[in-house]
């Protein structure tokens, strides 16, 4: 067993123990800390197939703004821990036996997939952000901009349903 | 070396226990902490048959993922706020409005 796979495997774990414990964590703040993990845990494995430009972006906006927001948030509101109800354990017998079903499908179709998908990642290569920024500012680039347009709705939207109301 | 198919079948896995955190979960934020889950497991998708090809497109997708995500946040926070503010609960099932 080679390095890369050595690494490979505890990132993975790392991603899967978060995700489990996002579901299991009862308060959510815990589950926010949860999800922290496992971004970081894929930041690590983006960094291993070498596609650093899009680890840091993932660390940057995945971990640092949007969990904040959401750390935020859950302050904000003084969000207690969760009860649970009738609906809940219905939700429970149910959806875990067809989400497990989900995976194993999705996990089986990828497995019996045809050779492309079975060639190995190169450790070493690493793409190039000089190359991501040709390809974003050039062929992209009508998309680049509807993003940023994207964007300024949704800050628009935020302030509008959020924006205590004035009562006049 | 790691196979490409190790990465695919992790992000099936991330994929169905953020399905399976939606489906369990009551607390709305918890619900929408889910929802990125999702989007993170795609991603790492996207970025593995990206690297395999030798084409950047996927990790310029993932760009855009992480735009559209940022944005959903930002708004579905904002109506969290509301909901919250109206109800005086973060559970999904006391925002039933619409139920007959």
């Amino acid at each position: 067993m080679n390095a890369p796979l050595i690494v490979f495997f505890l990132l993975a774990a790392m991603c899967v123990i978060g995700a489990i414990s996002l579901i299991l964590q009862r308060h959510p703040i815990h589950s926010a800390l949860s999800l922290i993990v496992v971004m970081v845990a894929l930041a690590g494995l983006y960094l291993l197939m070498g596609a650093e430009f899009v680890a840091a972006v993932q660390i940057i906006v995945y971990g640092g703004a949007i969990m904040v927001l959401f750390v935020f948030v859950i302050m904000l509101l003084n969000a207690g821990a969760e009860e649970r109800t009738n609906l809940s354990k219905l939700a429970g017998t149910a959806g875990i036996p067809l989400g497990v079903a989900l995976t194993g499908l999705l996990a089986a179709a990828v497995a019996r997939s045809q050779d492309a998908v079975h060639a190995s990642v190169q450790s070493g290569a690493t793409a190039p952000t000089k190359a991501i920024a040709n390809l974003l500012f050039q062929d992209f680039v009508y998309p680049f901009e509807l993003t940023s347009f994207l964007i300024l709705v949704a800050i628009l939207g935020a302030i509008v349903l959020a924006a205590p109301r004035s009562e006049t | 070396m790691v196979p490409t198919h190790y990465y695919v079948i992790l992000s099936a896995v991330l994929f169905g226990l953020g399905v399976i955190a939606f489906i369990f979960k009551r607390n709305i934020i918890t619900i929408f902490m889910s929802i990125e889950l999702m989007l993170n497991a795609v991603n790492l998708a996207f970025v593995a048959f990206s690297q395999v090809w030798h084409r950047l497109d996927g990790q310029v997708f993932v760009l855009f993922v992480i735009v559209v995500a940022a944005a959903e946040a930002a708004v579905g926070l904002g109506i969290i706020i509301m909901i919250s503010r109206n109800r005086k609960s973060l559970n999904v099932e006391n925002v039933d409005l619409l139920k007959l």
